[in-house]
This record gives structure tokens, C-alpha cells and sequence, in this order.
């Protein structure tokens, strides 16, 4: 069986604002092992990149706090101290980050940035080799001209490029885990495709292990083995790729398949959306958390349901819905597809 | 069952289409014609020199009309947001015009650009520089109000509240900081602060981009319904082109600073005509994965090249897998298939001999462009008039797009 990276437990994260205790991450549970890649989607604010981030101990704060566990080959990454986490960043896990205009300098070059994290890792490498390298890096990376484009600033360059520079970043001390929070959203499809082939080589050949923070359900189609769904602060689904495109056992998964649009497929006048707000994470809904929107509500949904396989032929896919598995399956085909969906037209 | 609910989609989208075409016959909103924005790249220790310039929109023209919505997709760096910055005039075009309702705005000065921001307003692709970290929500989206003299019926915040909660952030969140909120709830607020003025025109980079698909869907059915009230007219700036066919009349594909094609929405993923549109069409994956898994993906080979020193000819000739002579020669100008589809290519694809026989050269070409059409007829190249005379292109296009 292969190497266990990750094994996260019931995790935890809250702020503090003026206006209550948010409840970023409220129950997170997965694993991640070397040569898989773990694709997480999920509601927009419900706790990806507060989770990722975590991982790497760039969430902690006077107004943070944290519960539950998360172990990096066995080491518990919430209590490391600072020094250790230093050694872990970078080269144990890496991450691109979601807006890689906050994570560049604006003053210092883009290929001086990625020698400095080369070098800061390990002095022996000269100026000269590491910048070879950071070329290297850029070129594998799609980056047109590396050796000339190294010399720019971030400024200078467009959005996809600056995001295809973090990414030569996050590949320069090879990591065992690489967190990829959605990077590939500010790429064209053609660029994108060369990256999602440059995860895959990583995931073949270097054996690290890749978590794959997306909103596109495209790409996670093309590259997740599994995939995690989030919905306000919880994973409320979790299973193998194919488990959770044709067998989907959460309304929310329902209504998230339900609302993909196809380029090869007519849309439609409306595009279909799950109706309501999501909940507020300072004041969350009692028990299930997409109680307000589902319209399969009952009495019993009051209560929190647990992360656990509920289908028996699937011991590892995993649920939060207390509905009946048979009963799930004829309550979320709507108009011959997946969704939760009243069309309003 | 599924046959009779086909049907019913198609009547729908013929509907659609009638009333788009119909929109369209609006007073012209935005007119760039023949617009160049070269950066300069310098180098030097003391002093700067100026050692070449990065050809980032290269003759790029478009009208577009009231009530209508003009896609743009292409690959990263091809220069979609200089263009989109060019247009709102947050930049200063090297050459061209840009004329908003008819009125030449490509060298205003800042104050007499004042009421024109008001209406044409940017949302920008990266949210997060664009938002002041230290102001609240309320303030980043209440301020332009007050600037621009917006008053809510019951006042700024009202109104502040109402926008957030129709981009789908929740109205308790006023007091909250740039930092405090997730990368889609940041994108989210640049949408709201746009739409908070109530501009005529609204050019949305990359608007939906980190929105999970439902969310995006609200917002995009908001974007219609806005549209549909109050006749807006949208540039829409995206990579996904499932989005972007859904909202686009008609779509723009750029490459390497230049309009490559320009088609109706539809028409574009049945019959894409330039090699590079059907590269990218190719790269679409497939949100399903067994259909995912069965598909072989085709890429395009090579690499982008440098926009400081562009290929000659067509810009794409280096990639192309159908380049002949000719193409790293001649500039071929954009051509004119029926319906209004245009296509800058030697060797179009998907299009039949008649269609190609009876092309025409658009005026939307780029005037460096060569005078020789696919079918071999020389045509003149006609002479620069971008400066007013004989009513701009939208005079011009009335030939292009009827109604
Ligand atoms: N520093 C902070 N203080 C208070 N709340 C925060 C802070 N950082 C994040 N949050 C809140 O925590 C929740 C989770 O945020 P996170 O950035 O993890 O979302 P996400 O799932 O990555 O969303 P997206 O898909 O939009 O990027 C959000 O509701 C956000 O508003
Ligand atoms: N301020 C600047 N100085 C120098 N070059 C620039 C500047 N801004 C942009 N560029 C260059 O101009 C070209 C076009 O950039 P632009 O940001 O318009 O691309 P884009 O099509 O929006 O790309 P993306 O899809 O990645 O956002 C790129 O080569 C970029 O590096
Ligand atoms: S537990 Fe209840 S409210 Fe939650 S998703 Fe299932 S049916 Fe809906
Ligand atoms: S003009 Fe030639 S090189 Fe350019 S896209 Fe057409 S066939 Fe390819
Ligand atoms: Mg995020
Ligand atoms: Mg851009």
C-alpha cells in the first residue's frame, strides 16, 4: 500500500472578527497518500483554501484557533513550531496559492524569487545553478522565453503567467505533498491542459502526493482519483472520482453536478443555481448545514449527521445526509440528470 | 421523452437567438477601432533605456451595441485585459479609437473621463489588489456611490446590502475586510462594487473564475437579468468557454495581441473557422469522466511565442498545424463568412468553397493586414480612418451584423 502523507482529523479553525467567532473550518476528516491525487470542491467560502493553508501553519493568528489534528507523516503539523513549519514549507509541502499576486514581491524579479527559495532550502546550490534551474522550471511550466522572462516583475506580467510562475515555485524542491489551490483558473484551456499534465507527471514519477483545490469539474473529471466536496466549513461528501460523479449521495454534490455548464451541450435559458444564501458561519444552521437550501429537509436533519459510508458496496465513500441511500437515488434524478434544482425560468 | 424536451431547448434557443439578434440592433455602446497598446520594456542600470516593446493589443477592433454582450477568450498573456483596460480608458491606447455612445474618449484627461467611468465600469480579474485592504465592505462598495452621487431609495447602505446579497454574499458581512472573505467572495465584491453606480457598460475580467458552478450560475443569471431590464451591454473577458458561449451574442478570440475570430456564440463551437479557436475547443475538458477518459485531447503543440518580437505573418504560423508560405508572410486579414462570422486565416476551416469564394474583407481588419483574401482575390487595403470621419465602424459593421 502506498506511503500515507496526510491524515487529517476532525479539524478545526475559527476567527475571531468583530462580529463573532467565524467557523472557517468546522469538521474536516481525509487522507492523502503519495501518488494520489485528492480533488477538493465545494462552495465558494466554505473553508478550501482555510483548510490548505492550515496544512502549512499560514492560518495561525492572535485570532485564530484550532482543534482536531493533522499529521504530516505521522507529525502533527497544528502544535509545530514556527522553525519546524519553516522547514517543512516549501520542501515537505508546497502550495500555489490561490491569488498569486499577494504570494509574488512586487519588487523583486520572478526568476530571483524562485532562486532565493531554492537556495533558502539548501546553500550549497550557487547563484548560477539555481537560476538554470528556476529556467528550467519556468520552461516546464509553459512560460515562453524563461531565460529572458526570469528578469521581469511580477507587474509585468499577465495573470495566467504569474500563476504558471508559482507553480515553477511550488515544483523547485520537489514536495512530498504540493497543495494546489486553484491554479489553473487563470489559465487558458490549451496552458491548462499542459499543467494538468505536469501534476500527472509529478504525481507518476516523483510520487508526491497533489491536493487539487477546483472549481472546475472538467478538470477534476481529468485528473482526481478522489474528491472531496465542501459545503459551509464541512466535507459532506467524500469518495472515489467515479463514485461521486455517478453515484452522488449529498443534495449539495447534486446540486453542483446538477449546475455544470457543457460547452458541448445547448444551454439553457437559465442556468440552473441552488436557491438561497449560504449560511452564515458565524450563526450556522442547527444540525445539517445545508438545511435552509435542501429540499429534502426532515425532522431528523436537526442533528449533525456524521461523515460516514453509508452505501454498502462502497466502504469508503463517505457522507454527511441522514436520507436513505435507495432513497437518494430516486430523489436526485431531476429532468433525466443530477440536481436539486426548481428551474426558475 | 428526451426527444420532446430537446425540442423544446432548441425552440428556446431559437427564441433566444431571435431576441439577441434583436437586441442587437441597439445604438453603438463601444466602438475600439484599430486599437495598439505597446508596452515599453526597458533595461539599464541608471538610466532606463527602452529596448522593445510588448505588442500586448495590436490592432484590435470591435463594436459593440446596446443591450448586447461581446465574449473575449483567448490564451493567458494575449492581451485581453489591456484590451479591456484600453476600453474603459484606464489606459491610453498607443494608436486607435475608442469611442463610447458615439463620443471620442481615447485621449480624455482624467476629469472629463470622471462621468464615463461612471458608466463604464471595470471589473477587474485579480480581486484582491483591487480592493483596498483596509477599508470595509460597505466603504469599497458605498464610496463610488457617493462619488458618483448614486443614492439607494433608502439610502447608501440599504442599497450596499441589496448588492451583497444579489452576488450571493450574505448582507452581515458590511463590516468585513478584504482578508476576512474567501477568494470568491472577494471576486464577488469587485462584481457588486461595479454594479453600484448602475453603469451602461460593465467589462468583466475573468468575473466568475473562482466561483463554484452554482454561484457562478447566480451570478451570471443576475448579469442577464440586468441586461434584460435595463439593456446593459457587457464585454465579457473568460477562459471557460462553456460560460463564456452561454452569455456571449457573439465571441472575440485573441491570440498574441491580435482578434483572430469573431463569431456569433453558437456558431463559434459548431464551426470554429480558425485554426487556433479549434486548438483551444479541442482543450476543453469534459466534465464527465468516463467521456473524459474515452476522448483523446488534442494540444497544441509548441510554445507562445514572444510578444516582444511576434512571428511575422500570421502571428499563430509557429503552432499552426496547417501553416503554409504564405502564412509567415502575409498578415491575412479578417474575412467575412456568412453571418457575420469573421476569421483572419489562409486556410480557413469548416467553411465551403461558396463560403469562401463569396468572402469578403471586413473593415474590422487590421489595416496592416494583407489584401489577399483566402480565395486568392487581391483586395485594396483600405486607408487609416480612425479619426471620426464617415461615422466609425459602426457605420461600416451596418453591413456586417443586420437588424
Ligand atoms: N481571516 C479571516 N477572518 C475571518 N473570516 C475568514 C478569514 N479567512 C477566511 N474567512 C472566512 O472563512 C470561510 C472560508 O474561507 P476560505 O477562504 O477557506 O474559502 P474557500 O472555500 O477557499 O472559498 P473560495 O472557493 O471562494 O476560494 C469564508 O466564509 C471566509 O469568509
Ligand atoms: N505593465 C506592463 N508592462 C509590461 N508588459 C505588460 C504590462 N502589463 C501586461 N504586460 C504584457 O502584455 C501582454 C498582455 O497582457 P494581458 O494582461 O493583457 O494578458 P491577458 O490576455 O489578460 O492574459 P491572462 O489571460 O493571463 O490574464 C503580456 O505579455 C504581459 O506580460
Ligand atoms: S441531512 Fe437533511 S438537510 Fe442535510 S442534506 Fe440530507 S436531507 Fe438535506
Ligand atoms: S493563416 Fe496559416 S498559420 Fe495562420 S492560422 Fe491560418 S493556416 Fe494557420
Ligand atoms: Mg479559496
Ligand atoms: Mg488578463
Amino acid at each position: 500500500m502506498a506511503e500515507r502523507l496526510l491524515e487529517v482529523e476532525d479539524l478545526q479553525v475559527s476567527f475571531a472578527t468583530e462580529d463573532g467567532v467565524v467557523r472557517a473550518v468546522d469538521g474536516v476528516t481525509f487522507t492523502l497518500d503519495r501518488g494520489e491525487v485528492l480533488a477538493i470542491v465545494g462552495e465558494s467560502g466554505s473553508g478550501k483554501s482555510v483548510t490548505s493553508m492550515t496544512l502549512m501553519g499560514l492560518t495561525r493568528g492572535p485570532n485564530a484557533r484550532f482543534a482536531g489534528s493533522a499529521k504530516l507523516k505521522g507529525k502533527e503539523l497544528l502544535t509545530a513550531s514556527e522553525e519546524d513549519l519553516q522547514h517543512i514549507r516549501g520542501a515537505e509541502i508546497a502550495m500555489i496559492f490561490q491569488d498569486p499576486i499577494s504570494s509574488l514581491s512586487p519588487v523583486h524579479r520572478i526568476g530571483d524569487q524562485i532562486v532565493e527559495q531554492i537556495r533558502a532550502h539548501d546553500k550549497k546550490v550557487s547563484k548560477g545553478e539555481a537560476f538554470d534551474h528556476a529556467v528550467e522550471l519556468m520552461e516546464r511550466v509553459g512560460i515562453p522565453h524563461a531565460r529572458a522572462r526570469a528578469r521581469a516583475f511580477p507587474h509585468e506580467f499577465s495573470g495566467g503567467m504569474r500563476q504558471r510562475a508559482m507553480i515553477a515555485m511550488a515544483l523547485s524542491l520537489s514536495p512530498s505533498v504540493l497543495i494546489a489551490d486553484e491554479p489553473t483558473t487563470a489559465l487558458d484551456v490549451t496552458i491548462q491542459a499542459q499543467i494538468l499534465a505536469e501534476v500527472k507527471t509529478l504525481k507518476e514519477h516523483s510520487d508526491s502526493g497533489i491536493i487539487f483545490v477546483t472549481h472546475d469539474l472538467g478538470v477534476v473529471a481529468d485528473i482526481a482519483d478522489r474528491v472531496i466536496v465542501m459545503y459551509a466549513g464541512r466535507v459532506v461528501e467524500q469518495g472515489t472520482l467515479d463514485e461521486i460523479f455517478y453515484d452522488p449521495q449529498h443534495p449539495y454534490t447534486w446540486g453542483l453536478l446538477g449546475s455544470v455548464t457543457r460547452m458541448d451541450r445547448d444551454p439553457p435559458k437559465r442556468l440552473p443555481s441552488i436557491p438561497g444564501l449560504p449560511p452564515s458561519l458565524i450563526r450556522a444552521p442547527r444540525g445539517c448545514h445545508f438545511r435552509p437550501r435542501c429540499p429534502h429537509e426532515f425532522e431528523r436533519c436537526a442533528e449533525v449527521p456524521p461523515l460516514e459510508a453509508r452505501v454498502a458496496e462502497a466502504p469508503d465513500h463517505l457522507d454527511r445526509c441522514w436520507l436513505e441511500v435507495e432513497d437518494k437515488r430516486t430523489r436526485r434524478e431531476i429532468e433525466g440528470r443530477i440536481g436539486l434544482v426548481r428551474d426558475a425560468a | 421523452m428526451s426527444e420532446e424536451r430537446n425540442q423544446g431547448a432548441a425552440e428556446t434557443q431559437e427564441l433566444r437567438e431571435a431576441a439577441r439578434s434583436l437586441a442587437g440592433t441597439g445604438k453603438p455602446m463601444l466602438e475600439a477601432e484599430h486599437v495598439q497598446l505597446y508596452f515599453p520594456v526597458k533595461k539599464g542600470i541608471l538610466v532606463d533605456r527602452t529596448i522593445g516593446h510588448v505588442h500586448a493589443v495590436d490592432d484590435c477592433s470591435i463594436a459593440l451595441r446596446e443591450g448586447e454582450t461581446l465574449g473575449i477568450v483567448g490564451e493567458s498573456g494575449c492581451g485581453k485585459s489591456t484590451f479591456a483596460r484600453c476600453m474603459v480608458r484606464l489606459l491610453e491606447p498607443t494608436a486607435g479609437v475608442i469611442r463610447f455612445r458615439g463620443t471620442d474618449i481615447t485621449h480624455l484627461g482624467r476629469r472629463k473621463l470622471e462621468p464615463i467611468h461612471r458608466e463604464a465600469q471595470l471589473v477587474f480579474q485579480d480581486p484582491v489588489s483591487s480592493l483596498n485592504p483596509r477599508k470595509r465592505v460597505g466603504q469599497i462598495v458605498g464610496t463610488p456611490m457617493k462619488l458618483h452621487g448614486v443614492k439607494g431609495q433608502n439610502g447608501v447602505e440599504d442599497r450596499v446590502r441589496e448588492l451583497l446579497g444579489r452576488v450571493g454574499l450574505n448582507p452581515e458581512h458590511i463590516n468585513r475586510f478584504p482578508h476576512e472573505f474567501s477568494g470568491g467572495q472577494r471576486q464577488r465584491i469587485g462584481v457588486a462594487r461595479a454594479l453600484a453606480v448602475d453603469p451602461r457598460l460593465i467589462v468583466l475580467d475573468e468575473p466568475v473564475s473562482a466561483l463554484d458552478v452554482s454561484i457562478q450560475a447566480q451570478v451570471i443569471n443576475l448579469l442577464d437579468d440586468l441586461q434584460d431590464d435595463f439593456g446593459l451591454s457587457y464585454v465579457f473577458i473568460a477562459h471557460d468557454l462553456s460560460v463564456v458561449r452561454h452569455v456571449s451574442d457573439r465571441i472575440g478570440v485573441m491570440y498574441l495581441g491580435k482578434i483572430v475570430e469573431l463569431s456569433p456564440a453558437k456558431e463559434l463551437y459548431t464551426k470554429p473557422i480558425h485554426p487556433y479557436t479549434q486548438a483551444l475547443l479541442g482543450a476543453i475538458p469534459i466534465p464527465d469522466p468516463e467521456e473524459n477518459r474515452a476522448r483523446e485531447r488534442v494540444v497544441v503543440g509548441g510554445e507562445p511565442p514572444n510578444p516582444v518580437d511576434p512571428p511575422t505573418g500570421c502571428r499563430f504560423h509557429t503552432r499552426c498545424p496547417h501553416a503554409t508560405d504564405i502564412c509567415k508572410q502575409v498578415e491575412p486579414p479578417l474575412a467575412e463568412y456568412p453571418g457575420g462570422h469573421l476569421a483572419a486565416c489562409h486556410h480557413p476551416q469548416n467553411v465551403t468553397e461558396e463560403e469562401v469564394t463569396n468572402a469578403g474583407r471586413s473593415p474590422l481588419s487590421p489595416l496592416v493586414a494583407g489584401g489577399l483574401l483566402p480565395n486568392g482575390k487581391e483586395v485594396p487595403v483600405p486607408q487609416a480612418d480612425t479619426n471620426g470621419a464617415g461615422g466609425g465602424l459602426a457605420a461600416r459593421l451596418k453591413r456586417i451584423a443586420p437588424g
